[in-house]
């Protein structure tokens, strides 16, 4: 399990990076979706992956005795999933924008030397 | 010392922002409303300061979880510091946005999501969790995307591009280095990973989580190679919010970078090097690049990017005396970083452009004005006993001290250059007479005595506490020292967090 998640990890973070070095703009943002989507992984990886374990001590020992399902590194990713919701909802909106202002897809297009601002 | 006091200045902000949004399209009310929640803040803010600087440091534990479960606020004297400062900063660019932002942006909500911003800043400066400093960081970039793009113009737009997509970035790789490091450690606690991280065996790997958090924030502050999304989009938005992200949000990267460079991971030889090496290519290439700017704007975000440099140089010395110095520089630039953007949007609302080529003559037409930007200016540029002069003499001995000769050469260049791209400022904009042209863009004169004054009072008040920073420079060195200390003696934090 822990094996298949690394190689989705790379292939994520991979694809993500390359898509952001594209010229497209709708490229440009699935590669940032996708490199999230990595770092959501990566930490629920980080977190060690453990199947029906619940971070529950028994009644009558003290401490946990074995490996056990991390909660935090859940709840991190629900954060981190909800913030990053935002920020691409945001970035649609600004490229749809952007779109109808330069009509065009193309990043180069976005190197007006701007003199009098 | 817990004291649940140090979480009102997030509050009040976010209190006046839901406020405003109930007063949606009442601009005059949200006038109001937001001025007063600036006052609030900064009476709030200086009562923080003044019962942390009493306390040391003090705590708060939410949800009452102890230290290393739940997240902890922490404010020691740099968060106190830090929030003082963007409670001044932001009620200056308040009282400017009263009359310098055009009503159609507060319709939009302008005043509110400032205050979400200032929310997220107070909030980044006060958290003692790492995974709560990126929540408040999202907070602020999030806030500040939409800052940017209010009003919808093409160069706007080809800024924010750049903005979002450079911030959206630097966020996943803070994520990405906040996963690997919780992987590490098992913990988020600022305090208990400067415990833990130094007991991990592989301090490779932390070097590459360290390397992977120096991304994330030199994306943020504008270090070295990541800094071009800078100038290519501060110049965009109207002054006043420009003033907000040039003077308060690279120094919050700034201020992420030296918590964790001082308390989690303190730099090894190699990050030193790093450091000091992306320190003194930032120095260069940001004096550089305002050398063949037109745009008086565009000068002030290279030199932004210039100035960054000197923090991160001293952050590589890593001694009492350069972070001494950093801290001073910090305390200094915010201010006069903030002020230098709300006077360009004063010189654009006398002549109509910030472009060098059409300005002049200010001087001859507005004297006193332009006495009150020559402080601002020779602050800048460090001209004793100003309030830049202080903390290079930190600097500069620091580097002397740790030989290097380098950085000694790169501060000293930097302040040279400086002055000279300010000098060539200063004579093109104040000195040359104006060009001739046929329209006259003076919106200045038109506007009634009171709203003059609401532009130009900020602008003085900054100016002020500029020489306040420079004439009472003992007190600021006092604070700045104090800081410092607590930065190499990392057990005065721990201690204080997880009360042991």
């Amino acid at each position: 399990m822990e094996l298949l998640l690394i190689f989705l990890i790379g292939l994520l973070y991979s694809s993500g990076i390359y898509l952001m070095l594209r010229k497209s703009m709708v490229k440009l943002l699935i590669g940032l979706v996708l490199l999230g989507n990595g770092a959501n992984i990566l930490i629920f990886l980080m977190g060690d992956i453990a199947k029906g374990r619940p971070p529950i001590i028994a009644a009558d020992a003290g401490v946990f005795t074995q490996m056990y399902a991390d909660p935090v590194p859940q709840s991190l990713i629900l954060t981190a999933i909800v913030i990053s919701f935002g920020l691409q909802a945001f970035a649609i909106i600004l490229l749809k924008r952007v779109y109808i202002i330069t009509g065009s897809d193309n990043l180069d297009t976005l190197n007006t030397h701007d003199l009098d601002i | 010392m817990t004291d649940n006091y140090l979480i009102l200045p997030i509050f009040s902000h976010l209190v006046t922002a839901v406020l405003l949004i109930f007063a949606w399209r009442h601009v005059n009310i949200q006038r109001f409303i937001s001025l007063c929640g600036h006052v609030f803040t900064l009476a709030l803010a200086l009562q923080l300061f003044n019962k942390t600087w009493k306390a040391g440091i003090l705590t708060m534990q939410a949800g009452g979880w102890k230290a290393p479960f739940g997240i902890t606020f922490v404010s020691d004297t740099f968060s106190a510091t830090l929030v003082v400062l963007t409670a001044i900063a932001g009620l200056a660019v308040g009282i400017f946005s009263v009359v310098g932002v055009s009503k159609a942006r507060m319709q939009f909500g302008y005043f509110a999501i400032s205050h979400f911003l200032l929310m997220g800043l107070n909030g980044a400066f006060l958290t003692g969790d790492i995974f709560n400093l990126y929540v408040w960081f999202e907070i602020v970039i999030i806030s500040s995307f939409v800052l940017m793009t209010l009003g919808g113009k093409k160069p706007q737009m080809e800024g924010a591009i750049k903005y979002v997509t450079m911030n959206m970035l630097a966020s996943t790789i803070f994520l990405t280095a906040i996963a690997i490091l919780y992987g590490l450690t098992g913990t988020l606690n600022m305090a208990d990973l400067s415990v833990k991280v130094a007991t991990i065996e592989k301090q490779e790997l932390v070097n590459v989580t360290a390397l992977l958090f120096f991304i994330g924030f030199g994306i943020k502050s504008a270090v070295f190679p990541l800094y071009f999304w800078l100038p290519s989009s501060y110049h965009t938005p109207p002054a006043a919010i420009a003033a907000t992200f040039g003077g308060l949000l690279t120094k919050m990267g700034i201020y992420a970078m030296l918590r964790t460079f001082t308390l989690i991971f303190i730099p090894d030889p190699f990050m030193q090097n790093v450091l000091i090496t992306c320190a003194i290519l930032t120095m260069f290439t940001g004096a550089m690049g305002a050398l063949n700017k037109t745009s008086i704007r565009r000068m002030f975000s290279y030199l932004i990017v210039c100035h960054i440099g000197y923090l991160i140089g001293g952050l590589g010395l890593h001694s009492q005396v350069a972070l001494t110095g950093v801290i001073f520089y910090l305390i200094h630039d915010i201010v006069i970083k903030t002020n230098l953007f709300l006077s360009s949007g004063l010189i654009h609302k006398i002549r109509g452009s910030t472009d060098i080529r059409r300005l002049g003559g200010l001087y001859a037409d507005y004297p006193k004005l332009s006495l009150l930007m020559a402080i601002i200016f020779f602050s800048l540029v460090g001209i004793p006993p100003l309030s830049g002069f202080w903390p290079k003499i930190d600097l500069f001995k620091a580097s002397l001290d740790a030989n290097a000769y380098v950085l000694l050469a790169a501060y000293i260049m930097a302040s040279f250059f400086t002055l000279y791209i300010i000098a060539k400022m200063w004579s093109e904009v104040f000195w040359k007479p104006l060009p001739k042209r046929v329209e006259d863009l003076n919106d200045f004169d038109k506007l009634p005595f009171f709203k003059q004054a609401m532009l130009v009072f900020p602008v003085i008040g900054l100016a002020l506490v500029s020489l306040y920073i420079g004439l009472g420079a003992e007190k600021i060195y006092t604070i700045s020292e104090r800081i410092a200390a607590n930065m190499i003696d990392t057990d005065y934090y721990i201690r204080a967090v997880l009360k042991k």
